[in-house]
């Protein structure tokens, strides 16, 4: 991997970015807030005054949700991000097509595009710490440590989902992705109420998503407690979602380009 | 370097599953020259074109591009070309200068060297009053351009162009044509595919003729025309009762005879004598029409007049 060829797609995308940056920094300023107004604090009150605190391990419920909801939006960030813009680079405006023309390779514009990732989810997820600060969920060192896992799961979504758009045919296979899989995740995967209220049968299909590692994580780290498993087990299951997505994003997308 | 050929390709295949698009063909571009892929769609010229560019691997035979291989240094060498694809891909929604700094910066150029080159390729476009607006914004002649400008950015020393006027005004053609032929004159290589015959006639020192995937024929566009073509071509239509036999009827009146729906084509090298003998054996004519043999006879000829899609 050329690493100045990477770092041009880099800088490239930051480029078409600043085009853009007001009203994406905008929705990201206002989805935390929404969220934490409307359910960590109007739903919040019901859960914590019924019976939720005892479910909840003693935690008020703007507390349980705020990580949870920080890693659960970096999924989403992660997967928007690693659909329509690399579905719209195939075949919508045909870009990876110009740039490929140039010395720069697949594997190239993979790396180029999952740095750019992660650097939108650095400043998503630092946007929603600090929103999670003022509404008083967690401290500012807790929030900021947050960030570290809330990336790594946006990450892995951001390489898997790669993969995926690199090998469905149009914007039906982007739109059943978020239907029957991010959705479904955001909903179920811990976020909003520990994976224990799931029905038995349900909660392995919990632990085989990458959200809820990166939710118990996140939510470790915000509040200072313990993850369900050792951490390092928890970080080895997003890697390998980060590792095996990268390197089958370069191959799908070399399959699909280089023909 | 002069003398070796800047591209050259023995036996050259590509395969689409079962498909054979481009079927051991040979040829040789060399320095400096205006070479064209001409052929009907589907023909292998864009499958041709894309293995040439160092995108698409090569199925079988040899392919060198600046004395290199471009499965192992397809970088080295998509440093030293310029694309020109058949449907534009440029970005549609920041500027027109932008784009030719973003795609300079692919190349590893820097901003110190880009943007005098920028200032000099939108002239060279005729787009420097719309430097500041969207693509979205242009025409498809002014998208065009700003296309070929792009593809220069890096200054190449080859410069492919995959049908390169499709789509545009007479106007728009004209323009882009004048602009291709000043890059021929500094030395840039060009290599073009094209359906158009007056492109191929106009721009075009040697061309192939590629059909099926196939060779049918090399040369200059003169050279082919007094290959494959005669020198004129009589065009007679005749009322529908003169119809029936009307081969056998103009039999011996030249070298070839091409009986088709609307009209006939005999292919002769003095229009008006043949004109003249027409009418000597009484044949009544509706329409009489001579003209030079064109580059499309010769393309009708070899490929056939048979729709292909």
């Amino acid at each position: 991997m050329a690493a100045t060829e990477t770092l041009r797609v880099v800088e490239n995308h930051a480029r078409t970015y600043r085009r853009i940056w007001r009203g994406s920094i905008i929705s990201t300023f206002l989805n935390p807030i929404l969220y934490l107004a409307a359910m960590g604090v109007g739903l919040g009150v019901l859960v914590d005054d019924g019976a939720g605190r005892q479910a909840l391990d003693g935690l008020d419920y703007l507390t349980f949700l705020a990580p949870g909801l920080l890693a659960a939006s970096a999924m989403q960030t992660g997967a928007g991000d690693a659909a329509w813009p690399v579905m719209a680079g195939i075949k919508w405006r045909r870009s990876y097509e110009a740039v490929l023309a140039t010395p720069v390779a697949v594997r190239d514009l993979v790396a180029g595009h999952l740095l750019w990732v992660t650097l939108r989810l650095l400043m998503m997820t630092t946007i929603f710490s600090f929103v999670m600060v003022m509404f008083g969920a967690t401290g500012v060192a807790e929030a900021v440590r947050a960030i570290i896992p809330a990336i790594v799961t946006g990450l892995a979504f951001g390489a898997s989902v790669t993969a995926y758009s690199a090998t469905v045919a149009d914007h039906t296979g982007l739109t059943n992705l978020f239907r029957f899989g991010i959705v479904p995740m955001f909903l179920f995967s811990g976020t909003f109420f520990p994976i224990s209220q799931l029905p038995g049968w349900m909660q392995p299909i919990a632990y085989v998503t990458p959200l809820w590692h990166g939710v118990e994580l996140t939510r470790a780290w915000a509040l200072g407690i313990d993850p369900t498993f050792p951490t390092s087990l928890h970080f080895a299951y997003l890697g390998l979602w980060i590792v095996a997505g990268s390197l089958l994003a370069v191959r799908q997308l070399r399959r699909r380009m280089i023909v | 370097m002069d003398g070796s050929p800047l591209v050259e390709a023995r036996g050259l295949t590509k395969r689409f599953g079962d498909f054979t698009a481009v079927d051991a063909v040979d040829f040789e571009v060399r320095r400096g020259e205006a070479f064209g892929f001409l052929g009907p769609n589907g023909a292998g010229k864009s499958s041709t074109m894309r293995m040439i560019g160092a995108v698409s691997p090569i199925a079988g035979g040899d392919l060198s591009v600046f004395g290199m291989d471009p499965e192992g240094e397809g970088a080295k060498i998509r440093a030293r070309i310029g694309v020109v694809p058949q449907q534009d891909n440029l970005d549609e929604e920041i500027p027109v200068d932008e784009n030719l700094l973003i795609y300079g910066r692919y190349f590893g150029l820097s901003r110190a060297v880009l943007w005098p080159r920028i200032e000099e390729l939108l002239a060279f476009a005729e787009l420097t009053e719309r430097r500041h607006d969207k693509v979205e914004s242009l025409s498809g002649g002014m998208k065009r351009r700003l296309t070929i400008a792009r593809a220069l950015i890096n200054e190449p020393e080859l410069l492919l162009l995959d049908e390169p006027t499709t789509g545009l005004d007479p106007q728009a053609r004209h323009l882009l044509w004048d602009r291709l032929y000043r890059l021929k004159q500094q030395g840039v290589t060009l290599i073009i595919t094209t359906h158009f015959m007056d492109e191929a006639e106009q721009l075009c020192d040697r061309l192939v003729v590629m059909d099926k995937g196939k060779i049918a024929a090399e040369g200059s566009p003169r050279s082919l025309i007094e290959e494959y073509s005669t020198k004129e071509v009589l065009e007679v239509r005749f009322p529908d009762e003169a119809k029936a036999d009307i081969a056998e009827r103009l039999d011996g009146l030249a070298k070839r005879v091409e009986v088709l729906p609307d009209r006939v084509l005999l292919y002769t090298d003095d229009g008006d004598a043949t004109s003249h003998e027409v009418w000597t054996r009484g044949l009544e004519p509706e329409s009489v029409l001579a003209r030079r043999s064109s580059l499309e006879d010769v393309f009708l000829r070899l490929t056939g007049r048979s729709l292909i899609d």
